[in-house]
């Protein structure tokens, strides 16, 4: 007599809250690095991306509103329920990466620390880059950073996990909501990520996580007039197709984070522009009198 | 109410002889007047159509020697000069403005058409103050939360409507940093760029830190898409704005644009009436309603809208439209015949669309370019004159009920340079200054300006700032994108 049979697990989008299938009714084989059938991720279309954004701007308006004590408990609340499921994680990216256990460990030890670092920011950075300003005549003066808005992300191909996690945290932690395409051969962490999100206290629609190609799914997020800013990461190295998808941008002078020429080591500390190239400082007057 | 009969008076002309035009001008590249290798263009007085100069228009040889002067200064003697020196080169250039004030004002007035007493007040002290301020950073930008480093080459492009102005938010801050400029002033008003080349040479700054060439369109994009270019700054329209963010697209250029905008500015029923008055017609006459953040969109709380309408119609009949020199002169000249058609054209689209159209009894010069100042009510959103950037003088009024519907219509827009909202309430200022989409909110105060204050939109109204402490992320690269 054999074992138990073992109940796979499906992976599927993550949209507004919800986790549908790709609309376009695609999946494709996701591998392990030897090759190995490890199971079939959905293959998001134009149609998810459009629908993601809409999720996403739906949520921008709640999520940008919090207090900044309020998202930074629900990101640090995404780093305590990553924390419980690690073993899920070191899993997931021993099998994407090809690392070995202790290697694997430490990028999930990163990866939570990282949360923890970005949801501290939530309270602090108001205070880091706004100012008030001494204007020659008898007004107040004020200067704080506001979210940009509606963010696209094509995260990092290679470190699925910890890449993943240092486009997206910065982001959102700010008041953004945020559209992200996984890497493609990787998507399998991304969407144990989605799994932990739903779970944490995000409110739906704030991230939006799309497995598949972000060649193909990119065009379509960079022409998109309701996406306000877009990071290119995770076509690094790929000069014709950032130079292509900045161009689409334009149509709405959308900001864009342009790809280094290779993808950059995750484990390097980040700097606040992760955070202020997705930030837009508002400048407000009153006059002083009585 | 009684017919407003207004005050007279008797003209108060600013002399012309302080300035001194010369028939034709240069390029100013490497610290020197030199011949340009394209043709030239007339600049005239919008006013009076009168020819003021020739200038020559740079072809991309002369764009490519003007880049080759700048970037050798920057490799051999800016770029390694400490702060402490450079910033004495800025307050020199602040001190110099100031003192050629009157001339520079006059010469602005003459170029551009705006009235006297807003070259004389605005643009004049304010450019002066700019350098002032930027010079003091420049040894002290290890404190600026960005870094010292400087980028290198900056290539500028402003625009007409506030020329002196706009190359001052735009070299100050530069130099501050460590950089050389070549600039680009508008095809319409070159003569006070030019007469800060000279004010240059007078300061002895290094040849090659500024170099300033004139032309039009095809001069700026020649400088944009020049390879050896590592930052682009530019100002005015959206729709060049968009082309330029397409032209650096794969490049390593940071980019800075301040474009254009349609802002709400929104009254309350318990504003102080006059005093909104004053913000409204400060916000979209002032400069001719040539102002990227101009107020076009008045939102007025339905049940004062009646009142408010009619104190506005009041003021404006009091407005003197003329004589740019004129020192009693509200409203000048319309810059150019190409925006006076443009503005010529969305007023009849507005009153073909339906609105009400309205100006004061207005008697306009014979010769010049000139336009009313003019309201349309009965305004909606989906009509053109809500939605599209006029940059007139012309003022577009809605109605709105309660203050969700005033954020709401406020909102919608692709812009987002400013705003302004005008209510005793000290909570609903916040509110709506919280929710307002704009770079720039005033609250009871419209227009109002500052080197320290940083500027700047959301969305469609262009990226960066300039002014202030964050004005410095464009020109170290510890800044922004």
């Amino acid at each position: 007599m054999s074992g138990r049979i073992d109940v796979r697990k499906t992976y599927k989008l993550f949209i507004g809250g919800a986790f549908p299938r790709s609309e376009s009714g695609h999946s494709y084989v996701v591998t392990d690095p030897k090759g190995k059938f490890v199971a079939n991720a959905a293959l998001a279309s134009r149609k998810d991306a459009r629908d993601a954004v809409v999720a996403a701007r739906k949520a921008f308006p709640g999520w940008s509103a919090r207090t900044a004590y309020n998202r930074a408990q629900v990101l640090y609340r995404v780093a305590e329920i990553m924390e419980d499921r690690r073993p899920q994680f070191v899993a997931a990216v021993r099998q994407s990466e090809g690392l070995t256990e202790a290697r694997a460990d430490k990028v999930v030890d990163e990866s939570i620390d990282r949360l923890v670092w970005y949801a501290g920011w939530a309270d602090k950075l108001t205070q880091v880059v706004g100012n008030a300003n001494p204007v020659a005549g008898p007004f107040f003066n004020l200067s704080t950073p506001e979210p940009t808005g509606v963010v696209a992300v094509l995260a990092p191909q290679r470190s699925s996990l910890l890449g993943l996690v240092s486009v997206v945290a910065p982001v959102v932690v700010t008041g953004n909501t945020v559209v992200v395409v996984s890497s493609y051969e990787r998507p399998l962490p991304a969407v144990t990520f989605a799994e932990v999100l739903a779970t944490s206290d995000v409110p739906g629609g704030v991230v939006n996580i799309l497995t598949g190609s972000a060649t193909t799914i990119a065009p379509w997020l960079a022409a998109h007039m309701d996406v306000n800013a877009i990071d290119l990461v995770g076509i690094a190295g790929n000069d014709e197709l950032a130079a292509e998808l900045e161009v689409a941008a334009a149509d709405n002078l959308k900001r864009v984070r342009r790809p280094p020429a290779t993808e950059p080591s995750w484990t390097a500390s980040p700097g606040l522009d992760t955070m202020t190239d997705f930030l837009e400082i508002k400048t407000v007057w009153h006059p002083i009198g009585v | 109410m009684t017919e407003h009969t207004g005050f007279e008076y008797a003209p108060a002309p600013e002399s012309r002889s302080i300035v001194d035009i010369k028939p034709s001008y240069g390029l100013f590249i490497n610290g020197d007047f030199v011949d340009g290798h394209g043709k030239s263009f007339k600049t005239i007085s919008p006013a009076t159509e009168e020819v003021l100069a020739e200038v020559a228009e740079a072809d991309a040889d002369d764009i490519d020697a003007a880049v080759r002067a700048a970037r050798r200064a920057y490799d051999r003697v800016w770029g390694r000069m400490p702060g402490k020196e450079r910033a004495k080169y800025l307050y020199r250039i602040a001190r110099i403005i100031q003192e050629r004030g009157r001339e520079i004002a006059v010469l602005e007035s003459i170029d551009n058409g705006k009235p006297i007493k807003e070259t004389r007040d605005v643009d004049v002290p304010i450019s002066a103050a700019h350098f002032f301020y930027y010079a003091g950073w420049a040894d002290k930008l290890e404190y600026s939360g960005y870094g010292t480093e400087p980028l290198g080459v900056a290539g500028q492009v402003i625009p007409w409507n506030f020329p002196l102005l706009m190359l001052a938010w735009k070299i100050a801050p530069a130099l501050a940093c460590g950089n050389t400029v070549v600039l680009k002033p508008a095809e319409t008003t070159p003569l006070t760029a030019l007469l800060f080349a000279e004010i240059c040479q007078q300061a002895d700054l290094p040849p090659g830190v500024v170099n300033i060439v004139t032309g039009a369109g095809a001069t700026g994009q020649a400088l944009v898409g020049h390879p050896d270019v590592d930052k682009v700054a530019f100002t005015g329209s959206t729709e060049v704005g968009k082309a330029i963010a397409r032209a650096v697209a794969g490049t390593d250029k940071k980019v800075t644009l301040e474009l254009g905008g349609k802002a709400a500015n929104v009254v309350f029923d318990d504003a102080p009436l006059d005093q909104a008055v004053e913000g409204i017609v400060n916000g979209i006459f002032f400069n001719q309603g040539h102002v990227c953040c101009a107020g076009s969109r008045l939102l007025v709380q339905e049940s004062i809208a009646d009142e408010l309408l009619a104190r506005l119609k009041r003021r404006m009949s009091t407005l003197r439209l003329g004589d740019p020199l004129d020192k009693n002169t509200d409203i000048g000249a319309i810059n150019s015949a190409e925006q006076l058609a443009k503005i010529k054209e969305l007023s009849a689209i507005g009153e073909a669309e339906g609105a009400g159209r309205w100006s004061p009894p207005c008697e306009l010069p014979a010769h010049g370019f000139w336009f009313p100042p003019t309201v349309f009510t009965g305004v909606s959103q989906a009509h053109r004159i809500a939605r599209e950037e006029i940059f007139g003088p012309v003022l577009s009024v809605l109605t709105f009920r309660t203050p969700s519907e005033a954020i709401e219509k406020a909102n919608n827009t692709p812009f987002g340079l400013s705003a302004g909202v005008w209510t005793e309430k000290g909570s609903r200022i916040l509110k709506m200054a919280n929710a307002l989409r704009a770079g720039v909110v005033w609250a009871n105060t419209f227009n109002k300006f500052d080197p320290t204050s940083p500027f700047g939109g959301y969305q469609e109204s262009g990226y960066g700032r300039e002014g202030g402490r964050q004005g410095l992320a464009a020109y170290l690269k510890g800044g922004q994108r």
